[in-house]
């Protein structure tokens, strides 16, 4: 059984088709990657799996579970975190904050503890606390622990909002397009920690992405997508040289 | 310059960033403490700031941290003043018991207008919470058995425990203690999950969302919290002004604790102090100004001699005389802030501080980033 499967789904926008019946299943500990031209419905699926969206039909299951119908605020409890292609960080905290925020999924509600702030509250802010730090540590962050997100560089910040969904302790981290805005330096390193990310933390990667090398370099499967339809799927080499693929991309 | 070097997660956990940040604080207490002797005349004035404090930190909790502007805050302030009122003098019940309740009307009434305004977003929230202040003026205004209408009603003078507190002295060191009671809940708050995931919905609300934020829950926590706060503030107030009636209430009012928040600096605890400071004590300073300014400037005149100096004092005394002068100062001074300084008096104080203590190596670049904190996404 596969870790996350996507079966038949179908959006309408209106009377656009943005995505229509495209079915993948993600193994546990590969790097999927889905590529495709502008427009293609990529994050529109990302949006379908972190529930902003509503499929018009179809079902998205995880871990067995039928999450169709899930609130947005659930996914992250059930181990889904995601970054978005514009950046949406916390700009007016600083990258602590943010990383302890992505602990969110893991915090508990007590609103009186913590108008009080109880020791216990206290013992859980230390926990989330050596969570992120760990997270800093992994992602080299630890001169900018303390900046506000609004002065950071951009290459950092793309850095910073993985290392907050990371904090969520995911199985299924999704990457929307992670090299855009980088350079070639700051792609590469990119790729050492998505490779990291699935060897060393041991979480499923579903990325969407345009750089084709970076994507040639981490991904165990990749799916091509144009107008919402699923054009070819298999490793990268397999994809990249499908002749629909290739007409997709050049026209012809 | 200082720098905090930490050595352990506590270190960040505390409500102060180090022992000389709290000895800072604990001087400005005593201060506080000991101002009584200073300015005896103004002890009154002082509880006013000290209420408007508190309004500003309920009204920073809703607009500066979680990012939702209200203009109906006078309305949980009067419900809170009313509450207090019918439940200590109409049902008898202790004072305490009587602050509980009126933070928890108020609260409760906070939830029902959060509960509509979470489809809501910006002005349009805006807009729905000044429909709310009107609709509950209205109230106000009819529901005489507990508010006793138009003809206002007087307020007792508070008893806790059978201590009086009908004095300036007594009163101000009451509303001292309260209000350093919310700054402390207030402050949990923020360095908790909760205060971290309102600034989170302030910041984005899709990444809020899918870092597993309830948004619902948080926006509706935010409302009852701010108005809850507002309506403790509304039992001192009550006290304060020693007479309710609904025309105090108005618009006018929550648009001047939005002012507060706003020129005191958005997003920061302490810049609904300074906010609270400004305005509360701007009155006072014109009212002062109308006695002593003509006196200085016969001094003055004297001194210029006769052409002149007669000019400049007709010219200044008839300045100070001006009707309207209060609102038209206060307008000017926010009109300059929203224009020069969007983060405030305090965000204009740590520019000071930070001059001084990177003497000679300050750059203003350090905050050129800062004006996009206003413009695109607070009223988004």
């Amino acid at each position: 059984m596969s870790l996350f499967t996507a079966d038949e789904l179908v959006v309408n926008f209106g009377g656009i088709r943005a995505v229509d019946g495209v079915s993948f299943e993600v193994e546990a500990g590969q790097v999927f990657t889905i590529i495709g031209p502008n427009g293609a419905g990529k994050t529109t699926i990302f949006n379908l799996i972190s529930r902003i969206y509503d499929p018009t039909s179809g079902r998205l299951l995880f871990r067995d579970d039928d999450i169709t119908q899930v609130p947005p605020h659930e996914i992250a409890r059930r181990g889904i975190a995601r970054t978005f292609q514009n950046i949406e960080l916390f700009e007016h905290a600083s990258v602590l904050q943010n990383l302890l925020l992505g602990r969110h999924a893991h915090a508990t509600r007590r609103f009186a503890q913590e108008l009080l702030f109880l020791p216990r509250v206290r013992a859980r802010e230390r926990a989330h606390r050596e969570a992120a730090e760990k997270v800093i540590d992994f992602l080299d962050l630890q001169a900018y622990r303390d900046s506000l997100v609004v002065n950071l560089p951009y290459g950092v910040r793309k850095v910073v909002e993985m290392g907050r969904a990371l904090c969520t302790e995911p199985t299924l981290l999704l990457l929307d397009e992670p090299s855009s805005g980088l350079s070639v330096e700051e792609t590469a390193d990119m790729a050492f920690w998505i490779q990291d990310i699935r060897s060393l933390l041991g979480i499923t990667v579903l990325m969407v992405e345009h750089d084709m090398s970076l994507v040639s370099a981490v991904s165990d499967r990749v799916l091509a997508l144009n107008y919402g339809r699923v054009l070819a799927c298999g490793t990268a080499r397999e994809v990249q040289e499908h002749p629909e693929v290739i007409k997709a991309y050049l026209g012809g | 310059m200082r720098f905090a070097f930490k050595t352990a997660y506590e270190h960040d956990l505390g409500l102060f960033r180090d022992p000389v940040q709290r000895r800072y604080y604990a001087a400005l207490l005593a201060g506080v403490i000991l101002l009584p002797l200073a300015i005896p005349a103004y002890l009154s004035d002082m509880s006013m700031v000290f209420i408007y404090g508190l309004c500003g930190l309920s009204l920073m909790v809703l607009a500066g941290y979680t990012g939702l502007v209200s203009l109906g805050h006078a309305a949980f302030l009067g419900i809170g003043a009313y509450a207090h009122v019918y439940f200590t003098q109409d049902l008898g019940l202790p004072w305490i018991v009587g602050v509980a309740l009126a933070t928890v009307a108020a609260a409760a009434s906070g939830v029902l207008v959060g509960l509509p305004a979470l489809r809501m977003t910006g002005v349009y929230l805006t807009i729905a919470t000044l429909a709310f202040a009107l609709i509950i003026q209205e109230v106000f205004t009819r529901w005489e058995h507990v508010t006793h209408g138009l003809k206002g009603r007087p307020v007792d003078k508070p008893v806790i425990f059978g201590v009086s507190f009908a004095s300036d002295l007594a009163f101000y060191f009451l509303c001292l203690a309260v209000l350093i009671a919310g700054l402390w809940l207030t402050a949990n708050l923020l360095r908790s999950p909760t205060g971290r995931a309102w600034v989170a919905i302030r910041d984005s609300e899709i990444a809020a969302q899918s870092m597993g934020v309830h948004l619902a829950r948080y926006k509706t926590l935010a409302f009852a919290y701010s108005a809850g706060l507002m309506g403790a503030a509304g039992a001192l107030f009550a006290h304060k002004i020693g007479f309710l009636a609904p025309d105090i209430f108005t618009v006018l009012l929550s648009i001047q604790f939005l002012l507060m928040v706003v020129v005191g600096g958005l997003g920061s605890l302490h810049g609904a102090l300074y906010g609270a400071v400004f305005v509360a004590l701007l009155p006072v300073l014109i009212s002062e100004a109308r006695d002593h300014v003509p006196v200085a400037a016969g001094h003055l005149a004297a001194a210029l001699g006769k052409g002149v100096g007669d000019a400049v004092y007709l010219s200044l005394d008839r300045f100070v005389k001006q009707p309207g002068l209060e609102p038209g100062i206060f307008g000017l001074i926010l009109v300059l802030f929203i224009l020069f300084e969007p983060l405030g008096i305090y965000g204009r104080w740590r520019k000071i501080w930070l001059y001084f203590s990177t003497f000679p190596l300050y750059k203003a670049a350090t905050f050129r980033r800062q004006k996009t904190y206003m413009r695109s996404e607070r009223l988004r």
